[in-house]
């Protein structure tokens, strides 16, 4: 796990070399919205920055975004959750990722929270 | 035996409505002040609300009428509207509403008095009337999936152009609209398009449409000039360029042509109006919108679904919710809240009640009479411009429009004169064949009397061509076939009226709603027929009763709310918040200072706030609240000061939405004043300020006054609802006009007013008369009085159940302001048991739950109204106080964590028929947890409902006949 990075905003984001980073939400995130029921997932050879709104999630109660915690282009997306959102709730940070992105600035991961600091983050929203 | 002799004024019991619409009598009333501790109303109202802001001046309004004197009254003034055959067409005919649902829905407060469908188990009879709505609109329109209604054709339409914009993949910012579309429409669309940065072009859809580059069209199908064209060629066209197609519909001509889903529209809109909705002089009537399903979240308003229950059975619910602003907030891309439930229910069953083979052959009836009147004219030696048309032709009568139209009203027939060389006549339902004969007169005062309408009728041909003939069937779901007879019908609408909790039935507390009564004699005039069978495009000679009305009211408001001038156009409050916000922007672009396009929201409002002020192109900024709820004021006037040059506006709720008189509105009024803003006040919270203090006074420039909560019109399940707005003289010049009717603002600015915002000169016109008659009946005094009980009745709740559940906000003296805020956070963290839990517990016993989190989350907010009597209120307190306990129990451990009263609520009958009793509590703590319940039990006919399952499978058309079989 300690080759995850968290932002406040609660997305996480793992290296996966060759500038692949790998964005999905946390546990604290899904646990808050409920179960989702809708996800739209970023276009396939699309830019995001960092900080912009890269994907979409609702649940019956609430609607939220996705901002990318890194900066590039979007090479994969993971169409299993257009089908079945609730994948987000059970394992999110496994088979409940968002998408792919190359990174433009590898400078960026270091900027993100580790996950003691996220744990840390989220002990004290509570 | 008392000796005092009364007079006689007094024996004449003039202001006896007063005390039938405020539910405690006086000793009820000293009873809860006396629980309070206080030692009058006065001193209730001296602690409840600042002495800032309150007025001791008395409402000058006419001294209160008794029920039979206001009939007479309005019977009066409705002899002053003179009802012609109305042939303008336009999107409004003339319709015959089955006396079977007139009289026990439209005119039946089990259906009028209902609430928005949020509680989907207490409004399965509702719910299940507006899937078949969704079901007619979509086999009529040919397309995969329609809402359940929005407000009028023209908003409809620009609502259309909004989710072109959206879905369209085209980068053009330009939106082409064909000249063939209702000029009421264009000019929505128009206003709409404005702050959005849109620009509109409006020409010949089969020629400049050609070379425009746009985002979208919007076509109308049969055109407003009667003619009915191939449209695909266009479709096609647009389609290659990447272009949304928007199509405006008529549903009956939908009968008889091929839907425009078939010619490749991607969203098609239109009124559903002539489908037993009276005209009432231009609504409230249901507009339709659907679309492909790939476009399912992008559809504005509200959209029935089917999920299931606990119990794995079917169960309707509004579906994709979090699409609505309340969530969406500043992200929202529409501000349509209420939708026309009422409306959109009379039109649902008027196609039940005729079916497929009914709607056949009304349209086929009107379409034969059209080309009867077609060849009659013809023989007559009149020009027919149509080639192809369904009910509408246009009549080319060079110089002689305003000539002919004026001896077709000698005949008491009204014609559009479309200009002065061309007439439209338009047929419905109601056109006989006399009609025919009047309107050969008129044309022609040679004619002979009889020309041959059976002649005619055998030699006139189709004219519509054979491609754009219907060929799909449609209706083919067993509910519009099934209830044909009157007897079947009539027990249909008993049987669904019963799954639903309406105010007939039961206090509804729903915070910032004010559920009100209804007065039956406000309701009567809604259905006379000078009142509900006149266009909205009459000639104002013939409805000097609803100008006397719209006159009368609008003086009532201003005098109410202290304001100058008021606009009836604008159908719900978010039309209201929306208009209002676009005269602020005119007028500081009057003033040369158009940069101004900041708006204020304090965090806890209502969510279309943001999503109107989105709509009029302002910018929001968030100002926070304090731990009271209040507008932080410091932070206020950081901001207000920081954008200074670009401050347009704040809007503001007063009471706030927290339920409080907040101390300083006048200083924040002035705050944004002194930074060159105007002041909105959302007016949601009324009912509050009524006869103690004036909107105007507070320091607001403009604001919205829900007549469907503060007066008494009542919610139709979930409209219709209309929002006029006052304003100050300065801002009169830009309230709205109408493209049609001269007049409608007359204020107007040379310079131009903010245009039109509803499809009818004085929006939703039908139901202004309940507003009317409402403080007609309770007079100044009255109107206090209902303010003050209403102030009494949620300080009466909040003490009482405060030791239960903590009440979150309250003004300086300790006192909220007419509803009040339970906090529920504490019992969720303790045994997770959540407000949706107590809401559906409370079915159990019989009630219908308040406002659920909002404005705060995990709390309740209870507002009931001054017409709840104290008996009423500490039934519901009781309820409340015996899921505390109920609640106590799970958090003790006493009761299971899972399996408990509250978790499995509400409990149907289908528990007491499915095998062996599966609880650890009694059915007597399930069902009759109160002995008072013996009475009068309401069964609710599903148990919980998904609703994930509902959202993750969204179906929102008509589910297989198995799963009706319940009803057989």
């Amino acid at each position: 796990m300690s080759d995850m990075k968290f932002t406040e905003d609660h997305e996480w984001a793992r290296d996966e070399g060759d500038d692949v980073v790998v964005v999905g939400i946390t546990d604290y995130a899904q646990e808050q919205l409920g179960e989702l029921v809708f996800v739209e997932l970023p276009e396939i050879g699309s830019d995001v920055s960092q900080g912009d709104e890269a994907a979409v999630v609702e649940s019956v109660k609430a609607a939220g975004e996705v901002k990318s915690p890194v900066s590039g282009s979007i090479i994969e997306v993971n169409e299993s959750l257009v089908e079945s959102p609730g994948i987000v709730n059970t394992d999110p940070t496994g088979d409940g990722w968002f998408y792919k992105v190359k990174m433009a600035d590898r400078s960026e991961l270091d900027g993100l929270l580790d996950e003691q600091s996220y744990k840390d983050f989220v002990a004290e929203l509570d | 035996m008392d000796d005092t002799r009364p007079p006689l004024s007094e024996l004449e019991m003039r202001g006896d409505f007063i005390r039938r619409h405020i539910g405690p009598g006086d000793r009820q009333i000293a009873e809860m002040l006396a629980e309070l501790g206080l030692g009058s109303i006065a001193e209730l109202i001296d602690r409840a609300v600042p002495a800032s802001i309150r007025s001791d001046r008395p409402l000058d309004l006419a001294a209160a009428k008794s029920e039979r004197a206001t009939v007479t009254y309005l019977r009066r003034m409705r002899e002053r509207n003179r009802i012609f055959i109305s042939m303008i067409g336009m999107g409004y005919y003339g319709t015959v509403i089955p006396a079977v649902i007139k009289r026990n829905v439209l005119e039946n407060p089990g259906w009028y008095t209902a609430y928005t469908p949020y509680q989907a188990e207490v409004a399965q009879g509702r719910l299940e009337v507006l899937l078949n709505f969704q079901q007619v609109v979509m086999d009529l329109t040919g397309m995969e999936l329609a809402n359940a209604s929005l407000l009028d054709e023209a908003t409809a339409a620009a609502e259309a152009m909004a989710m072109a914009k959206r879905v369209s993949k085209s980068r053009s910012s330009r939106f082409f609209v064909s000249d063939d579309c209702h000029p009421q429409t264009i000019a929505l669309v128009k206003t709409r398009a404005r702050r959005l940065g849109f620009e509109v072009v409006v020409g010949d859809a089969f020629g400049a449409a050609q070379d425009t580059d746009c985002f979208g069209l919007l076509l109308q199908y049969p055109g407003s000039s009667g003619e009915v064209r191939d449209i695909r060629p266009i479709i096609e066209r647009a389609h290659a360029d990447q272009a949304i197609v928007s199509v405006a519909t008529d549903l009956l001509a939908l009968t008889t042509l091929a839907p425009p889903g078939e010619l490749g529209a991607d969203i098609v809109v239109g009124s559903a109006q002539r489908f037993g909705v009276p005209m009432g002089y231009g609504g409230p009537h249901a507009a339709f919108f659907a679309t492909r399903d790939g476009f399912r979240r992008s559809v504005p308003g509200r959209i029935i679904g089917v999920s299931v229950d606990s119990a794995g059975r079917p169960a309707l619910r509004m579906a994709l919710q979090t699409r609505e602003q309340h969530i969406r907030r500043e992200k929202a891309t529409s501000n349509i809240c209420t939708s026309q439930v009422l409306l959109a229910v009379l039109a649902a069953l008027y196609a039940v009640y005729h079916g497929p083979d009914g709607l056949r052959t009304i349209a086929g009836r009107v379409h034969r009479m059209t080309l009867i009147l077609a060849e009659g004219l013809r023989r007559l030696g009149y020009d027919v411009v149509n080639d192809a048309f369904f009910d509408t032709i246009t009549v080319r009568v060079p110089g002689q429009a305003r000539r002919i139209a004026a001896r077709a009203r000698e005949s008491r027939i009204n014609l559009r004169i479309v200009d002065s060389d061309h007439l439209g006549i338009s047929f419905d339902e109601t056109t006989r064949r006399s009609n025919l004969q009047a309107l050969w007169q008129v044309f022609d005062t040679r004619a002979p009397s009889k020309i041959g309408i059976d002649e005619l009728d055998g030699v006139v041909e189709e004219c519509v061509p054979d491609p754009l003939r219907r060929r799909s069937s449609f209706l083919t779901h067993p509910v519009f076939e099934r209830y044909h007879s009157e007897t079947l019908m009539l027990r249909y609408l008993r049987r669904l009226q019963t799954k639903d909790i309406a105010l007939d039935r039961a206090m509804i507390p729903l915070g910032s709603c004010t559920m009100k009564l209804n007065g039956t004699t406000e309701m009567l005039p809604v259905t006379y027929r000078q009142f509900s069978a006149l266009h909205p495009f009459a000639p104002l000679d013939q409805v000097q009763g609803y100008q006397q009305l719209i006159e009368e009211l609008e003086e009532m408001l201003c005098e109410i709310t202290g304001f100058d001038a008021i606009s009836m156009q604008p159908n719900a409050g978010s039309q209201g918040e929306y208009a209002g916000l676009l005269c602020i922007r005119q007028y500081h672009e009057s003033r040369g200072e158009a940069a101004r396009d900041v708006c204020l929201i304090p965090s806890s409002a209502h969510g279309t706030n943001p999503a109107s002020a989105h709509m009029a192109g302002l910018e929001v900024i968030v100002i926070d609240c304090d731990e009271q709820g209040n507008i932080d004021v410091d932070e206020l006037r950081a901001k207000a000061e920081q954008h200074r040059k670009r401050l347009a506006a704040l809007m503001i709720t007063y009471p706030s939405t927290h339920g409080v008189f907040e101390e300083r509105v006048k200083e924040i009024c002035q705050i944004v004043h002194d930074n060159g803003g105007q002041v909105y006040l959302d007016g949601a919270n009324l009912n509050a300020l009524v006869g103690i203090c004036r909107a105007a006074d507070l320091g607001a420039d403009v604001a919205h006054i829900n007549l469907h909560k503060t007066f008494a019109i009542p919610h139709g399940g979930g409209g219709p609802g209309m929002g006029p707005i006052g304003v100050r003289s300065h801002l009169a010049p830009f309230l709205p006009d109408h493209p049609v009717v001269d007049g409608v603002n007359p204020a107007a600015a040379a310079a131009g007013t903010i245009g039109a915002v509803s499809a009818a000169p004085w929006g939703s016109a039908g139901i202004l008369p309940i507003s009317w008659a409402y403080i007609a009946m309770m007079g100044g005094p009255g109107l206090r009085r209902a303010t003050e009980i209403a102030i009494l009745n949620a300080n009466y709740i909040a003490h009482r159940l405060d030791p239960h559940y903590p009440v979150l906000y309250r003004g300086e003296h300790g006192m909220v302001a007419h509803e009040c805020i339970i906090d529920l956070r504490d019992i969720r963290h303790a045994c997770d048991i959540t407000v949706d839990d107590v809401a559906k517990r409370l079915v159990d016993y019989g009630f219908h739950a308040p406002t659920m989190s909002w404005p705060v989350a995990d709390t309740m907010m209870i507002e009931p109204t001054e017409s709840e009597a104290k008996r009423e209120i500490d039934r519901f307190c009781d309820a409340m106080i015996a899921i505390r306990r109920e609640i106590a129990d799970i958090e003790s451990g006493k009761a299971d964590a899972h399996n408990n009263l509250l978790r499995n609520a509400p409990h149907t009958h289908h528990l007491l028929l499915d095998g062996e009793w599966p609880h650890p509590y009694s059915k007597e703590q399930a069902f009759f947890p109160l002995a008072a319940l013996a009475e009068d039990k309401y069964w609710p006919p599903v148990g919980r409902i998904d609703n994930v399952y509902g959202d993750r499978h969204l179906v929102c058309s008509c589910p297989p006949i198995e799963s009706y079989q319940d009803d057989v």
